[in-house]
């Protein structure tokens, strides 16, 4: 626990989680100190980032509190510590707090019992769907009932009929026969969402979740109540039918449309991504992601994207091989050295940005700037700053704002070769008229642009979720991205066709891996030193306050929310 | 260790061989007669010939997808069998069936559903893990191609060759 770091200490209290005791902070939830004590209760409606309405009855324990004498003194049992006088009843340990000496029994007889029959009552109405649910394989409905279910249904009534494939908003569908009323996601957008747009109707066997008469859920968080029902009753629009979960290949990574650098794990599989869904970091994002980022990903599989290197006719070749279109761009640039602008992008990662400045001093680049790309922040997830490696830009001094001598330079003729990277050219104040005057423009793009039907040599590079790489987010927390799919036909990494680049230009550099540049540039950069790609961890370190892990340093296994 | 073998003691009519040759030649004389008088059929002539009628229930031939009573594909496209497949030989393309159309309340299908008959190894496990009683290994055993294209088996050609399946589960039929 952290009570070194607070200025209040945290008072702690004995708590006895199956015949050991142990120590938690005052104010934590029952069910919290049993999960830091790897007892993993099940539950359906606690959520530990919403309130505890104890509606599922799935987290029930046994609760005892110290064994009183008459006159209030605790009874000390034969071992030394206080005897627990245990509560008949058992007790939802979702809404209770830890208290000085209070036993609990997760996995007792009784707690068996009762689990098996919440879990019975829970199945009654449940439709036996899971061949065509797309919960099911990540269902915790599924899990427990492995776990503690009956093996037979003693149903033999009909099941309640409630409408199926009501669509809630345009992002979210309703089955409201899978639905078991934990009120997660009504909760979710009362609290988190603030849009109380959700409710229970129908009060009685028919009650289901419904959405306001006049209203949908349009809110931009929406998704996540898919992600928290922890039944297929919620499911995503866009993810539906498309690809069951248990052939999804999951990659952790970041989020890259805006400076949040919210966590995420996309899921891929053959090389196609399905979905992507928040990744809990409580230094981000928590357990939350925006719907517009999380659908943000189908220009990765655009037919239109750049595979191939292109160089225009007047420069000779015009299939030519990778390493033709270098030396071409190379030579092109030379010719123009210390006559050179870059425009770089706050999209790229902190080794690419690193590879651009050491590419600038080799090409004695007059104007090197990234393109800044503001939105309007929503106050929760999404950042006004739309570059998800601003602070990295700046870091390492490529971000200079200076954007607007590109387009002076280029008009009064001091500036007569561009390297564009990863940005179109028109965006930053410049026309086509100005792009047609440069004696040299190379670019290095994913998709077809403004600049790269003008530019001299295109080099095709990798998306966001093709590469390897880190960033660094608006609160200086430097986080690491990583490869879910494998970059189109010929289309290379970024910082290999950089590192290529350089090595045309001013001779060998000894980079030979994506590691190797990191290290470069930790020994070049004071506040990245000692920190190397797998150092940054899934979680991302807080470059203002940064413990350094030791080289044997350990992550300690956490259980998964639920 | 050692271990002796102990040796038969032979009798002295096992010794001679004799004996035992002539009962040998006399099977073979016996067969040799019979063949003579047509009795004794020793090849088939596959395929103008075929064993079909004799195949046991048990048969595993090749992987076939069925309709139930109401015409309806049992298929709704899990892909547990997808998943299962050990020489990976499915591979089935999901969708959602359109509003409107008559087993809406279903609301999933395959799209596509293909089966690599050059990979499929006849294990059966498709069948085993159907939950929807969709896929069946029927007796198709022949399953011949010139292109690598042609041995893969799509939707069509699989209903084709499983047809119909009465009698089974009634999961989604409107009156259970």
């Amino acid at each position: 626990m952290s009570a070194a770091a607070t200025t209040t200490p945290v008072q702690m209290v004995n708590v006895q989680i199956d015949g050991v005791w142990m120590q938690f902070p005052k104010g934590t939830r029952v069910i919290e100190a049993c999960k830091q004590a790897a007892k993993l209760i099940p539950h359906y409606c606690y959520h530990p980032k919403l309130t505890s309405p104890g509606n599922c009855r799935m987290c029930l324990i046994e609760m005892g509190t110290p064994k009183m004498t008459p006159d209030r003194k605790p009874v000390i049992g034969a071992d030394g510590k206080p005897e627990i006088a245990w509560i008949p009843r058992p007790q939802i340990s979702c809404a209770q707090d830890v208290s000085e000496g209070m036993g609990v029994r997760t996995n007792s007889p009784m707690v068996q019992e009762c689990r098996k029959g919440v879990m019975e009552f829970l199945l009654i109405n449940h439709p036996l769907d899971c061949p065509i649910c797309d919960q099911a394989g990540e269902c915790k409905l599924q899990e427990f009932s492995v776990e503690h279910g009956n093996a037979n249904s003693r149903f033999l009534e009909r099941k309640v009929k409630k409408p199926k494939s009501v669509e809630l908003g345009p992002r979210v569908t309703l089955d409201a026969e899978r639905c078991i009323l934990c009120t997660r996601c009504i909760r979710f957008m009362q609290e988190v969402a603030k849009d109380d747009v959700l409710g229970i109707v129908d009060r009685g066997s028919f009650n289901s979740i419904a959405c306001h008469p006049d209203r949908k859920l349009d809110h931009n968080y929406s998704l996540n109540t898919v992600d928290i029902c922890p039944v297929g009753a919620l499911t995503s629009t866009d993810f539906r039918f498309k690809m069951r979960v248990w052939f999804l290949k999951e990659t952790p990574t970041i989020d890259v449309n805006c400076g949040t650098g919210s966590n995420i794990t996309i899921g891929t599989r053959e090389n196609r991504i399905y979905r992507i869904t928040p990744r809990d970091n409580d230094a981000v994002n928590g357990p939350w992601l925006p719907d517009s980022h999380r659908l943000n990903f189908k220009f990765v599989a655009d037919p239109k994207r750049l595979t191939a290197p292109e160089v225009r006719p007047q420069l000779g070749e015009s299939k030519p091989g990778w390493q033709q279109a270098i030396n071409l761009a190379a030579e092109a640039l030379k010719k123009n050295s210390g006559k050179v602008a870059i425009l770089a992008s706050g999209r790229a990662t902190n080794e690419e940005l690193f590879l651009v400045s050491r590419l600038a001093s080799a090409l004695k680049a007059s104007v090197v700037d990234i393109l800044p790309r503001t939105g309007e922040a929503d106050g929760m997830l999404i950042a006004a700053d739309r570059n998800p490696n601003t602070t990295g830009a700046k870091l390492l001094g490529v971000a200079t704002g200076k954007l607007a001598e590109i387009a002076n330079g280029i008009r009064s003729g001091s500036i007569t070769a561009l390297l564009v990277f990863g940005e179109d050219a028109t965006n930053a104040g410049l026309t086509a008229d100005d792009l047609a005057e440069l004696d040299a423009l190379v670019a290095m793009d994913i998709l077809p642009s403004a600049t790269t039907d003008k530019a001299h040599v295109v080099l095709p590079s990798s998306a966001w979720c093709e590469k390897r790489g880190s960033m660094i987010n608006l609160k200086n927390r430097i986080q690491r991205l990583n490869k879910a799919v494998i970059a189109p036909g010929s289309a290379r990494d970024d910082w290999e066709i950089l590192r290529d680049l350089i090595f045309a230009i001013s001779g060998s550099n000894g980079l030979h891996s994506i590691e190797d540049v990191f290290k470069a540039m930790a020994s070049a950069t004071p506040t990245l030193a000692g920190l190397t790609l797998s150092r940054i961890g899934d979680l991302g370190v807080d470059l203002n306050n940064r413990e350094l892990p030791s080289a044997g340093h350990v992550v300690p296994p956490t259980l998964p929310t639920l | 260790m050692a271990y002796v073998v102990p040796r038969p003691e032979l009798t002295l009519k096992e010794k001679a061989y004799l004996p035992s040759i002539i009962s040998g030649l006399k099977i073979t004389f016996g067969h040799f007669k019979k063949m003579l008088q047509g009795k004794t059929k020793v090849t088939m002539q596959y395929p103008e010939e075929k064993w079909d009628a004799e195949l046991p229930e048990y048969y595993r031939g090749a992987p076939t997808l069925v309709k139930d009573d109401h015409d309806r594909e049992r298929c709704v496209a899990c892909q547990l069998c997808e998943f299962i497949c050990p020489p990976r030989a499915i591979t089935i393309t999901p969708e959602e069936i359109p509003a409107g159309e008559r087993f809406e309340k279903v609301e999933k299908r395959p799209a596509e559903f293909k089966i690599d008959m050059i990979r499929c190894i006849y294990c059966g496990m498709c069948e085993e893990v159907c939950p929807e009683q969709a896929i069946y290994l029927r007796k198709d055993y022949a399953i011949t191609g010139i292109t690598r294209g042609e041995m893969v088996h799509d939707k069509k050609k699989l209903y084709e060759l499983g047809g119909v399946f009465k009698g089974l589960v009634h999961k989604w039929n409107p009156e259970k």
